[in-house]
């Protein structure tokens, strides 16, 4: 039953492209999906573990500047009179780099900031998404500042002498986000249906009684940052290689506001919340700038989300879900065909 | 008395000036039911948290089947199958009982993270055989009619119940129960008391901290008694009911006879 209704909703917007010519429209569905994915590794934090990172894009920016860097190459002088030459290398090995990368300052604020959570996690985060963006742009050797990385190649997959396909249309770039975004929804759900979901969930509902049995608390909330921050760190690796040019903007504050607006108003701690939130107030400017002043854009965005968070507080998804609700069985010859079902 | 299995040698518990354990010193058997008793204030909870991990005794040590625990994470300690319940109510309370229980389970499933991930069939089996597990702990301990409604919506005394598979999902080879029966009626107090000696036959290990004086007479192998920190007794219940200290602890002086 979910099964079928998230290949519906891929299916859907395979096919949006077959109908829809607009390359300005594509345009916002490909950046929409590019955060789309960035509000789903924050749902894995916010939603599954309780831990609020308020410097989430600081792992998107990673991404998207690692994955830049490594198919554009740089020089850069050292102190001491070393030197480092990277040659360029495919965009593809910018990917993998940028995830890696990604995950590992994800494992390592995570490791840092975990023994003291709540709070202290979210000035953490705070402070390393600011310290990134002022490294991104005073060290203009290795960034050039805030001139910007440009003429990044776009995503290309293959080996060479294999066959190479290069994703240089919008229409290509579509399908790649499509793809991805449906390989890490499919990655999350893998893991919060887990042994190692379980144990994130029991941290955030009664972490004393989780410790008494043996659930490791950094452990589990370090790998859980990791993983998050690897995911942010790929949508940024999509982005860099859409846009072809990137600057120390990237990692502004509001693009962390942004995807928590995209994760709450649909729903945290839902699989299908922060690609719904991230749908509509993705999409929200381009279906409102036809028809409103600039301005009144903005007072009707912060209207709208108002609305949402008034009249569904726990998010879109989890009110929808309200009203399909699942069969409970509660009477005990549920319980033993329940025990048959699953054990056959 | 058969073999240790869990020693608390001298230990004292100081939180700045104030003593709560002074210097503790007793042992647990394989296989024994021993209660910790004492009045309210008595320290009884603190040797508990100091046991389990959750305190660090400023003196003295505790081992457990000869491993020292002394600087070990609660986890950990846990890990070695030593294994708590709370004295408030502890459960998860949004998940099921069911669910709660396949939670308990967290230290037997062997998938790893990346196997979980791919979906291999050494997860899946693992998968499988801790909902297999699940199903039999619940039905053992009386929750089968329970097992799909969210443990928050219990009753206080199957709340309890439900601390207790938590528990036992962990594969204690000791159980440590801190007040399990406090705000039970007397009828879920027998039935807890048939599941203690129960435990005990499946070869678990207990120690308990208990008020309900009757229940604590009727179950334990033995008693200690605490009081202001210290031990002012330790025996089999028969002669902890006879014994003068005790009585003064409880009663007050003046009372020779209780």
């Amino acid at each position: 039953m979910k099964l079928a209704v998230s290949i519906a909703a891929v299916a859907a917007l395979a096919s949006v492209p077959l109908w829809l010519r607009d390359p300005y429209l594509l345009n916002a569905l490909i950046t929409t999906g590019i955060f789309v994915i960035g509000a789903m590794s924050l749902n894995l934090l916010l939603g599954f573990t309780g831990q609020l990172s308020l410097g989430h894009i600081a792992f998107f920016g990673i991404g998207a500047y690692v994955s830049a860097l490594t198919s554009l190459g740089f020089d850069i002088g050292l102190p001491g009179g070393f030197r480092i030459v990277h040659e360029p290398w495919p965009p593809l090995a910018g990917f993998a780099l940028a995830v890696l990368v990604a995950a590992l300052c994800g494992y390592l604020v995570g490791r840092l900031s975990f023994r003291v959570r709540g709070a202290y996690f979210v000035i953490v985060t705070i402070s390393f998404a600011e310290v990134v963006r002022l490294v991104a742009l005073n060290w203009v050797e290795l960034t050039q500042g805030p001139l910007a990385l440009t003429s990044i190649p776009p995503m290309q997959v293959g080996w060479p002498g294999l066959g190479e396909f290069v994703f240089r249309t919008k229409l290509h770039n579509y399908y790649l986000v499509l793809g991805t975004a449906a390989l890490c929804y499919l990655l999350i759900a893998r893991l919060v249906d887990s042994q190692f979901g379980r144990a994130m969930r029991a941290l955030m509902e009664n972490e004393t009684l989780a410790v008494s049995i043996g659930i490791d608390v950094t452990r589990t909330l370090s790998i859980a940052a990791m993983v998050s921050a690897g995911i942010a760190g790929a949508a940024g690796s999509l982005y860099a290689h859409y846009m072809k040019i990137i600057d120390p903007e990237v990692f502004a504050f509001i693009n962390t506001v942004t995807m928590v607006i995209m994760v709450i108003t649909g729903g945290k701690g839902s699989l299908a919340g922060p690609v719904v939130g991230g749908l509509i107030f993705g999409l929200m400017p381009v279906a409102l700038r036809p028809v409103m002043a600039p301005e009144a854009q903005w007072i009707a965005y912060g209207g709208i989300l108002i609305a949402i968070l008034f009249l569904m507080p726990r998010g879109i998804v989890p009110a929808l879900a309200r009203h399909f609700p699942r069969p409970n069985p509660a009477a005990p010859e549920a319980f033993a065909n329940r025990d048959a079902k699953e054990s056959a | 008395m058969a073999e240790a299995a869990l020693r608390v040698d001298k230990v004292a518990m100081h939180f700045g000036g104030l003593v709560a354990i002074s210097d503790m010193t007793f042992v647990v058997g394989e296989g024994e039911i021993v209660s910790l008793i004492g009045p309210n204030g008595a320290g009884k909870t603190t040797a508990f948290n100091v046991v389990t991990g959750f305190l660090t005794p400023t003196h003295g040590e505790v081992s457990y089947r000869g491993q020292v625990l002394t600087g070990l994470k609660p986890q950990q300690i846990a890990s070695l199958g030593l294994v708590r319940t709370f004295q408030r109510t502890s459960v998860f309370p949004n998940d099921t009982v069911y669910q709660n229980v396949v939670i308990g389970l967290h230290r037997r499933g062997k998938a790893t993270l990346l196997s979980s991930i791919l979906g291999l069939p050494g997860a899946r089996q693992s998968e499988a055989a801790s909902r297999r597990e699940a199903v039999q702990l619940i039905e053992w301990i009386g929750l089968g009619r329970r097992a799909h409604d969210l443990a928050g919506s219990l009753s206080y005394g199957e709340q309890r119940l439900v601390g207790v598979a938590v528990a036992l999902a962990a594969e204690p080879s000791m159980l440590l129960l801190d007040e399990p029966v406090s705000g039970m009626n007397a009828s879920e107090t027998h039935t807890f008391v048939q599941l203690i000696r129960k435990l005990r036959d499946r070869g678990i290990t207990i120690l308990l901290v208990e008020h309900d004086m009757p229940m604590v007479m009727s179950v334990s192998d033995r008693i200690v008694v605490l009081n202001y920190g210290r031990i002012i007794a330790e025996g089999p219940p028969d002669a902890i009911r006879n014994d003068p200290a005790v009585i003064e602890a409880y009663l007050g002086q003046g009372v020779k006879h209780a």
